[in-house]
């Protein structure tokens, strides 16, 4: 779309452009550089601010810290797909009994703050299963809804035709879903539920809420040394590791969804579907 | 399992909340508007820096645990700023990060108009401006609505992490009921989340809306 | 930008080779005398626990002096902690049979009942509400809400200045309840007490309250930049909580920590801990009978 808005350059608009450019860098560079400046005029590069990070014990616990992020993360994603599997199956029944409440639990938790359903869950049963699991939980509960949309839009994305066929040679409902519907759907959603992925893995850190030993707890418990006080430090430390971890499997969402595209697949589409 | 009498006496300090939690997202929908509006307008331009600038900024911001954000912003930011509102500081947060996802939804919403519409628009002369604000952006502007309705929706959403960072808003008072109430949780939990439904409901309500009276043949 | 980045990649990656080797912790400081021929009746709370050789003790691990750990260590240490191992040792059970576990205000109460933890030390304030629900062995300390403020700063000088003053303290938390209600403060409520010092260090808020005791341990800290001001305007009594119903075991317990402040040791945990902000030891108060 965005080359046909505009033509191949003629020498005027080049020049046009070039000036554009560069006052435009200009304006960029001067915000970042002045940024930055303050941070420094604020002493936020001085050395007390990054000497936490040259301690072997923390950044052990930081990584004992992350590798919990990452497992509560892929339990999450697991048990959601279950759970979006089932929910998806059910609002795609025929009977109202099954598609009316399936319809209700997945509308429900997709609308709940997903922090507020953490911090519910634990009041309810922290007691019982820990915050771990309570984490876990409502991960779960919010991803498997999100899922079980994803599922029900590569579901219905498959053409009509392809059931209808389905049926006049004589399957049945149940065999219809497994057999054409289901197969052809799961290829549909793979960027979709990489990009669900990302979402899961971020809001991991929504944990902070019941205290959840993870990387944010351990990064709570150095920012707020009174020796180190290096909120901004840690902030941004913290956000290069999501970014590389999100940015590579987004990269692979994309990578997955060209695949497709490719084979003249059409990939569900997770920006409709996933609140973020 | 809902005990009504507790819900009464908790809704004067619940509906405190909702107004915080309002304001915070009326703010930052505003804010996150018109950067992300600013970012899609870069990304779609002639000028790479530019571009590249809008690129960078949505996969930044994208990929960063809005948790985090709070952490640099609110935490840390007064150490840099100076003393600051905390809800000012959460609507900085807010805006920034959802900016980004603004941004990502206007561009999806553009994708949707058909190339033929914009290269009929190059054929008769119109420049890029023009091409873009007279014939592609009416057109977008319907196709924009349920990803930008979603994004406003999980904005809304957001602004519940604001209650781990000093703001007294709706998912706040799920805890500071706690002492008072603390055999209620499941009451508090249905008073407080009810008002999130609302606020869920009355935008995608209007989203369909604006989709329904703005709807084009093609 | 470029320096920030470099320096995070570079600490991502030491981050990652270094998440296999182990480290050392914070030492503990009073020695405590663990009674290994103790008897209990059969069947007690203390004889299972005995048995299993393992106790769950819930603790705060951000409040220092009373309960406190940094990012560097793996124990926990203060007041409470000394309490705990007081507490285990009657039972002839050593630090390492000891497992710390991490409790916020918000879950101390579930974590009894459902048997999470054995019990909790855990600047747990005795309550008519709270004995509703759970067992409050104690009290073994006894502190009262104060502010903490700038070192700077004269224009608290108690809680009658804090008319519209911003005030930190842990959300849901009664001390941030009261200085809103009663003294008209505009309240800024966190998860840890930790996170509402920083903010009062970058000046973003006029004071942080809670106990005396909490407050005391973050001014022994820093005290350059931080001082406690005013008398305590509440009296919190601090106990040991437990299975509601178990008076067995609250007699123990109490018995335990009675015997440790006529011998010193209570004295000695004093001193080694709340006592490093600079207060004189206080006399050990009376506690409770079990019911």
């Amino acid at each position: 779309m965005s080359s046909v808005l505009f033509d191949v350059p003629g020498p005027k608009a080049r020049a046009r452009y070039r000036a554009v450019a560069v006052v435009s860098t200009l304006v960029l560079a001067g915000l970042i550089g002045w940024v930055l400046w303050i941070l420094y005029q604020n002493d936020q590069f001085t050395e007390a601010k990054w000497q936490p990070f040259t301690d072997a014990a923390v950044l052990r616990n930081l990584a004992q810290g992350l590798l919990l992020t990452l497992r509560a993360a892929a339990v999450a994603i697991l048990l959601a797909m279950v759970f979006g599997a089932v929910f998806a199956a059910g609002r795609l029944s025929d009977h109202r009994w099954l598609s009316w409440p399936s319809a209700l639990v997945v509308e429900f938790f997709r609308a709940v703050p997903l922090i507020l359903l953490i911090l519910f869950l634990f009041l309810l049963v922290g007691g019982t299963l820990g915050r771990f699991w309570c984490l876990v939980l409502g991960l779960m509960l919010y991803n498997g809804a999100v899922l079980a949309e994803i599922f029900r839009a590569g579901v219905t994305a498959v053409p009509r035709g392809q059931s209808e066929a389905a049926y006049a040679i004589g399957l049945r409902k149940g065999q219809v879903m497994r057999m054409i519907l289901a197969p052809q759907a799961v290829s549909a959603m793979l960027p979709a539920i990489i990009s669900q992925c990302v979402v899961a893995l971020k809001d991991t850190t929504l944990g902070i809420i019941i205290s959840t030993e993870d990387v944010i707890n351990t990064a709570r418990l150095i920012y707020n040394d009174f020796r180190y006080n290096n909120a901004i430090i840690v902030g941004l430390m913290l956000a290069v590791v999501f970014i590389i971890i999100n940015y590579s499997l987004s990269k692979l969402a994309v990578y997955v969804e060209r695949r497709l595209a490719s084979r003249g697949e059409r990939a569900v589409d997770h920006s409709q579907i996933a609140s973020v | 399992m809902i005990n009504f009498g507790a819900l009464g006496e908790m809704l004067p300090s619940i509906l405190d909340g909702f107004w915080l939690t309002l304001r915070l997202l009326a703010y930052s929908a505003v804010i996150a508007t018109v950067l992300g509006t600013l970012l899609a307008t870069m990304r779609v331009s002639p000028i790479a820096v530019l571009r590249g600038f809008g690129t960078s900024y949505v996969n930044i911001f994208r990929n960063t645990p809005l948790v985090v954000l709070f952490i640099i912003i609110v935490t840390g930011g007064p150490q840099v700023v100076g003393r600051t509102e905390f809800t000012t500081l959460a609507t900085v947060a807010l805006s920034l990060y959802t900016a980004a996802f603004v941004c990502e939804g206007l561009r999806s919403g553009v994708n949707t108009v058909p190339t033929g519409q914009a290269e009929a628009a190059r054929s008769i002369g119109m420049g890029f401006t023009q091409t873009l604000t007279i014939v592609v952006l009416p057109q977008a502007f319907r196709a924009v609505i349920p990803p930008l309705a979603s994004v406003y929706i999980a904005l809304a959403k957001n602004t519940s992490v604001a209650a781990a960072f000093g703001v007294a808003e709706l998912t706040y008072r799920m805890r500071s009921l706690n002492e008072q109430f603390p055999q209620e949780a499941v009451t508090r939990f249905s008073g407080i989340v009810l008002f999130y439904v609302i606020i869920v409901a009355v935008i995608s309500g209007i989203a369909q809306i604006l989709e329904r009276r703005l709807a084009v043949s093609r | 930008m470029r320096y920030a980045k470099t320096k995070a990649l570079l600490a991502g990656a030491l981050l990652v080779s270094l998440a296999a080797c182990g480290g050392g912790g914070g030492g503990s400081t009073v020695k405590v005398d663990v009674n290994k021929d103790a008897k209990f009746p059969s069947g007690s709370t203390m004889a299972k626990l005995q048995d299993a050789g393992k106790i769950k003790i819930g603790v705060k691990i951000d409040q220092p002096g009373i309960g406190f750990k940094d990012a560097g260590s793996d124990v926990p240490e203060g007041f409470d902690i000394e309490m705990g191992r007081i507490v285990a040792a009657g039972m002839g059970l050593s630090d390492d049979q000891i497992e710390w576990v991490t409790t916020i205000s918000d879950n101390r109460e579930p974590f009894l009942q459902k048997g999470t933890v054995d019990i909790v030390i855990a600047s747990y304030s005795i309550t008519d509400e709270r004995r509703q629900i759970v067992g409050q062995a104690g009290p073994y300390y006894v502190t009262g809400q104060q502010l903490l403020v700038a070192a700077d700063d004269d224009s608290i000088k108690g809680p009658d200045d804090l008319d519209g003053k911003k005030v930190c303290s842990v959300t849901g938390s009664t001390s941030i309840e009261t200085v809103e209600k009663e003294y008209g403060a505009n309240p800024a409520g966190f998860d840890s007490y930790s996170e509402c010092v920083t903010q009062l260090q970058n000046g973003n808020v006029d004071a942080v309250t809670t106990d005396g005791a909490i407050l005391l341990g973050y001014a022994a800290q820093d005290p350059d930049n931080l001082k406690v001001v005013g008398d305590p305007f509440s009296e919190e009594r601090y106990g040991v909580g437990y299975k509601k119903g178990d008076t067995e075991f609250c007699q123990y317990i109490t018995d335990t920590i009675q015997k440790a402040m006529d011998d010193g040791k209570w004295a000695d945990a004093f001193k080694a801990t709340l006592g490093k902000s600079g207060v004189d030891t206080p006399e050990p108060p009376k506690m409770d009978p079990c019911e």
